[in-house]
């Protein structure tokens, strides 16, 4: 049986891993080399590394610290953000990648994804959703682009459904209302997804105990990722998983 | 010193992990797409992602069938197959109809069914048979990212199984083949130690 994987998340500016609250106030929180080194060492199934630098100059640097983790990471490593044409997720891949995140640019040019899958397979294609809760309708999640800085027209779950269709291999689907919050993952976003969508889902935004993460997976998600939680150390990845092993779900030992 | 594993270099495959990995076990390493090489190196890898069809064109291409065939021959060669590696050693797959793999296994690849989620994403068991005549690893737990697999055992082979839509081999063994649907260089320290016996058999 398939375990469920808990996914820690660096976001990293210039070389730096940073955490903010809805996307905004960034701060500090290490290096990514020895941050990814410590969560291979506690137990993390997989590692997803989110470039949130703006500048070229920062695009630059992402692709040295990608070089810096693969080499010693021995799981799996998802790099995301900013990835604007199949040419930059090939220059992910070849800088040690196992997974390349497309967001703005998918929704922008949904044959990305198409191509994407097509070059590198669909195990490699990962499409990132921030989502965002429209409160005005009844379960509607608007798609954000560009940060969380811009409202799309389209609607999340079937957004991962098209994703879906033209090859993507996983979804991860950030609520843009929980991120940074520690209130939970959005638990209906992830219902709404699941019914359309049947690929991987990764869980993401507004973890804070290990019940938000066994409410997601009981909602469907195949994974859970969670920063802030793992970075302020308020708990570890093998203390999260000793815990849902213990109430029943499966994790990788 | 010419380096110690010869990576046939399909041109369709993401390596940069695999040979991440080989650094961290300090074993040498380059990429080849000679068939001489390929029949006589003590370590071969046959890597794998991508399509089926995409890389047995890649193998026709570089006219490295026969060499690949009569390396898996020799039993004092040590190759490694991996992912649509594995699957490549079939005669054919239901994800490229028509194309031919190298075909020493008779037998053809086929679709997870759609009762799961496809692609196989994540970590699961993979458990030695126990009629295996030489246990080549402990059962752990390792990293797939497959849409396809081998359902049945060919003959002549130990093997290893993994529970997903069913139960599919996710690994075969025989002399110094080794053969792994999962990703060794992905699967932690498991998979490091898999690796490691893998290069020190030959």
């Amino acid at each position: 049986m398939l375990k469920r994987r808990i996914i820690p998340c660096l976001d990293v500016n210039d070389g730096r891993v940073v955490k903010g609250v809805k996307f905004q106030n960034l701060r500090d929180a290490g290096s990514p080399v020895e941050l990814a080194a410590h969560y291979e060492e506690q137990g993390a199934d997989e590692l997803v590394v989110l470039d949130v630098s703006a500048t070229r100059q920062g695009r630059l640097a992402m692709l040295e610290t990608v070089e810096e983790v693969r080499r010693q990471l021995s799981i799996p490593l998802t790099v995301g953000g900013g990835v604007g044409s199949i040419d930059d997720a090939g220059r992910l891949l070849n800088a040690g990648a196992d997974k390349v995140s497309v967001n703005s640019a998918a929704v922008r040019n949904a044959d990305l994804i198409d191509e994407m899958a097509q070059r590198f397979g669909a195990q490699c294609t990962v499409v990132a959703i921030d989502a965002k809760r429209d409160n005005d309708k009844e379960d509607f999640w608007q798609v954000m682009t560009r940060s969380g800085t811009q409202g799309e027209t389209l609607e999340a779950a079937a957004w991962a459904g098209e994703a879906q269709r033209r090859g993507a291999g996983e979804i991860l689907l950030t609520s843009f209302d929980r991120d940074g919050t520690r209130s939970g993952y959005d638990l209906k976003l992830m219902d709404a997804v699941v019914a359309k969508c049947s690929l991987p889902v990764i869980a993401s935004g507004g973890a804070d105990s290990v019940l938000h993460m066994v409410e997601a997976f009981q909602h469907g998600a195949h994974a859970v990722l969670a920063a802030s939680i793992f970075h302020d150390n308020n708990l570890t990845v093998a203390d999260v998983k000793r815990d849902l092993a213990s109430q029943g779900i499966e994790v990788r030992q | 010193m010419p380096p110690e594993i010869q990576i046939i270099n399909t041109g369709v495959a993401n390596i940069r992990s695999l040979q991440a990995a080989f650094d961290r076990i300090e074993a040498t390493w380059s990429l080849t797409e000679d068939a001489s090489v390929i029949e006589t190196a003590s370590h071969v890898v046959l890597p794998g992602v991508g399509a089926f069809g995409a890389a047995a064109a890649a193998i026709d291409r570089l006219e490295l069938r026969d060499a690949i065939r009569s390396r898996l021959d020799q039993p004092d060669k040590a190759t490694l197959c991996i992912c649509l590696g594995l699957q490549l050693l079939c005669r054919e797959s239901e994800e490229s109809p028509g194309v031919e793999g190298i075909g020493i296994i008779d037998q053809k690849i086929g679709k997870f069914s759609s009762s799961v989620a496809v692609p196989q994403l994540g970590w699961n068991k993979v458990v030695p048979h126990e009629s295996c005549n030489e246990k080549k690893f402990q059962p752990g737990e390792a990293y797939f990212a497959n849409s396809f697999r081998l359902a049945s055992p060919p003959e002549d082979w130990d093997y290893a199984t993994t529970d997903y839509d069913g139960g599919f081999v996710s690994s075969l063994w025989r002399g110094k083949t080794l053969a792994c649907q999962f990703h060794p260089e992905l699967s932690g320290k498991w998979g490091q130690t898999l690796l490691k016996e893998w290069f020190e058999s030959a």
